[in-house]
């Protein structure tokens, strides 16, 4: 049974990966994962992900 | 046994829809239709096409694994996936094109959302996923380049530009109507570009990061603006907020440079979320309602105009016109861009496309269905004179009288009254129409419920979500359009090519606004409503990014050695091309000037009327753009057709440009 702070968390990530915002959280994972430490601070990954992100196109 | 019984119910669905004559029947049928056979086409037709034809494999690695970096390539979970992915495939399309088609009746639109989705649509959108992945999620320009040849990629990149520019037209069309006079839905949608920018600011600079915080804030501001509109419209200070047409024009041409030349997180993404959060939500309860209250349909299944043509919402008869007319909900070109965009970076499993692409394309085409049946509960005399311009209502007159479609002045205005506006009468675009049919299914529930009937609140609501994400598309699509013409142009001038140099961006949105905002005036100050001659020319824009996608398809298939399979792609190609350039001829050389664009041209001809040299240069404006489209598809089927000869014929060798296979380490885990 996931305890409720673990649950809004999740919950909080599926939200953000639904919008499409970004989640440093995933990045850090990522570094975790790749076994190396984080490149960017948060307002550093925040704005290049913003800045990818202008380059994506909404449907009609 | 089960899915027998599955296609039964929706075959029994699907006769009563056809059968009924003259009475009013439930929408539940409509709902059954199109439930079953998107059950039973998911189960089967895209089990084939990922199994028999492009052989997905789980154990393949996606992009996402293979080149995951935590931001643009992230292995994500299928259900979130399948929540982004619609979210960007779904917008005012699905909605808008299903109300104008309503003039047929029900029945010739609902055909063609269910059938062309299941066998185009939600092909096409799945084979490009399926294509993109296995190409490090290449856009759909890149494959045509590479996978057919320059010719094809440069096409692409053309068609892609045009489409960009008549489709913001047209959407800003929709909006510039539906606020027209409109002090309340202006009031709401004004207060969301402050909205914006706080939260922009909120999760930028004050709390980085924080997209929920700022969300939730900007939530309960949006609501607090649409109640302050009632009081706005009631109030003097709604004349502030009660334009033209041609000044909503300007002021959205406006809007439209600020947001592509300001950065993203400002007042893009932030409109974005808040735009998602709507429409998701909207569209959840919007199903809810129709599938608790049912409402009748009172629209007949076919109307005179099915057979007569020159209908007075838009001219032509069925074959093109209803097919032109409702593209995305049924298949829609541009969702190939997605498909080849953000998606294909984001898919964990390769098995997991069929869900995403071929999946999220029946939910859109669901969410077209019940905008017509949103708009098939309007009465036929409310909704004709909602969507039909004077001039246009004046030579149907007598088709609608016979046919029973009345309505009085009074009825028009009582609900019009109840509906919180100054008037209904012409507020062509199909926006406000669907509008009234959702406030009264939102009314209806929240009435059996024991709340108000809130009929005002509820079409405001329903106008603030059709503009809110209007808008985020006019805002993504100036940008996008101005990244391309700084890539063109920055092929000659390297400078210019900089995206982040600020004479290039202001030049370049400056050129994009002014494309789509010449349409846009074009359309606002056309006297049969600029809905009539522009929403066909979106359509076949569309249609035509769709065959673009469906050449790139059938040539991928024919490369990996599928061809006994191409008829996947090729059977709705063959339909697409059809429409397409069927629609394209009539619209310019058809000798009826309702229709034609030269024909129209030619009746203003010695006209006394002063805007009449203005008309004839936007009628032989429309004449070239729609040229060029018909040119397009022609070019792209012959570069495509001698590429698949060469192939088939062996005279050229077979080659595919997939990343070679990689096994997945999430495989090896579970």
């Amino acid at each position: 049974m996931p305890r409720p702070a673990d649950l809004a968390r999740r919950m909080r990530r599926v939200v953000r990966h639904v919008i499409g915002a970004p989640d440093y959280e995933t990045y850090l994972e990522h570094c975790r994962q790749a076994g190396h430490p984080p490149q960017l601070c948060e307002r550093e990954y925040v704005d290049q992900f913003f800045a990818s992100k202008g380059k994506g196109g909404r449907c009609c | 046994m089960r899915w027998v019984l599955v296609g039964g119910l929706g075959a029994v669905a699907f006769g009563v829809l056809a059968l009924a004559r003259g009475e009013t029947i439930s929408a539940a049928w409509l709902v059954i239709a199109a439930v079953c056979t998107y059950a039973v086409a998911y189960r089967f037709y895209s089990r084939f096409i990922a199994t028999r034809v492009f052989s997905l494999d789980p154990r393949r690695a996606t992009p996402a694994e293979r080149l995951s970096n935590g931001r643009d390539f992230v292995p994500t979970n299928k259900w979130v996936l399948f929540g982004h992915h619609f979210a960007a495939i779904a917008g005012a399309g699905p909605l808008v094109g299903p109300v104008l088609a309503a003039q047929f009746g029900y029945l010739p639109g609902t055909l063609w959302l269910v059938i062309g989705v299941v066998l185009g649509g939600a092909v096409q959108d799945f084979t490009i996923l399926c294509c993109s992945v296995r190409r490090n999620g290449k856009s759909l320009g890149q494959m045509a380049k590479e996978e057919i040849n320059p010719v094809a990629g440069g096409t692409a990149m053309v068609a892609v530009l045009c489409i960009m520019i008549i489709l913001l037209a047209v959407l800003a069309l929709i909006v510039v109507n539906a606020l027209k006079a409109s002090p309340w839905g202006l009031f709401t949608i004004a207060c969301t570009i402050p909205i914006a920018l706080l939260m922009g600011w909120w999760m930028r600079v004050w709390r980085p990061g924080k997209v929920g915080e700022a969300s939730g804030v900007g939530a309960l501001l949006l609501i607090a603006a649409l109640v302050g509109g009632g009081w706005v419209a009631s109030h003097p200070i709604g004349a502030a907020f009660t334009h033209s047409g041609t000044t909503l024009t300007w002021m959205i041409m406006g809007y439209g440079f600020v947001a592509s030349a300001l950065p993203v997180w400002m007042l893009l993404a932030p409109r974005d979320y808040l735009s998602t959060f709507l429409k998701i939500a909207t569209i959840v309860i919007l199903a809810v309602a129709i599938l608790v209250i049912l409402p009748p349909l009172r629209m007949p299944a076919l109307t005179p105009f099915a057979t007569l043509g020159e209908g007075p919402v838009f001219a032509g008869k069925i074959f093109p016109f209803a097919f032109i007319t409702i593209a995305c909900g049924a298949i829609s070109g541009f969702h190939a861009l997605v498909a080849s965009g953000t998606t294909p970076k984001l898919l964990a499993h390769e098995s997991d496309a069929r869900m995403i692409g071929y999946g999220g394309m029946l939910m859109e085409s669901f969410v077209g269905v019940m905008a017509m049946i949103a708009a098939c509960t309007l009465e036929p005399g409310v909704y004709f004179a909602m969507n039909t311009t004077p001039a246009a209502l004046a030579g149907a007159s007598d088709v609608l009288r016979t046919a029973g479609f009345v309505v009085t002045p009074d009825q028009m205005q009582l609900l019009a009254t109840q509906m919180g506006e100054q008037t209904l009468i012409a507020r062509t675009g199909g926006a406000p129409s669907l509008a009234v049919g959702m406030a009264h299914i939102f009314s209806s529930v929240t009435s059996v419920l024991g709340g108000k009937t809130a009929t005002a609140l509820w079409y405001h609501f329903a106008i603030m979500f059709e503009a809110l994400f209007i808008l985020t598309t006019i805002d993504a699509g100036t940008r996008v359009g101005r990244f391309m013409l700084q890539e063109i142009v920055g092929h000659v001038w390297p400078r210019f090519g900089e995206t982040s140099w600020y004479p290039s961006i202001i030049a370049s949105s400056a050129v994009v606004v002014a494309g789509w905002g010449y349409f846009l005036y074009q359309g606002v100050v056309d006297p049969l409503g600029g809905i009539n001659s522009l929403w066909p020319l979106f359509g076949i824009s569309n249609q035509l990014l769709a065959a673009v996608a469906l050449c790139v398809g059938t040539t991928i298939l024919i490369k990996m050695g599928r061809g006994r399979y191409a008829w996947v792609t090729l059977a709705p190609l063959v339909w697409i091309v059809a429409i397409t350039m069927t629609a394209g001829w009539q619209k310019v050389f058809s000798a009826d000037p309702k229709l034609g664009f030269l024909a129209h041209a030619a009746s203003l001809i010695g006209s006394t009327d002063p805007r009449a040299p203005r008309l004839i240069f936007n009628d032989r404006l429309n004449t070239f753009v729609a040229l060029l489209f018909m040119a397009v598809v022609a070019l792209l089927l012959v570069v495509s057709i001698r590429e698949w000869w060469l192939v088939l014929s062996r005279r050229k060798p077979a080659t595919v440009t997939e990343t070679p296979f990689v096994e997945t380490g999430y495989a090896a885990t579970s």
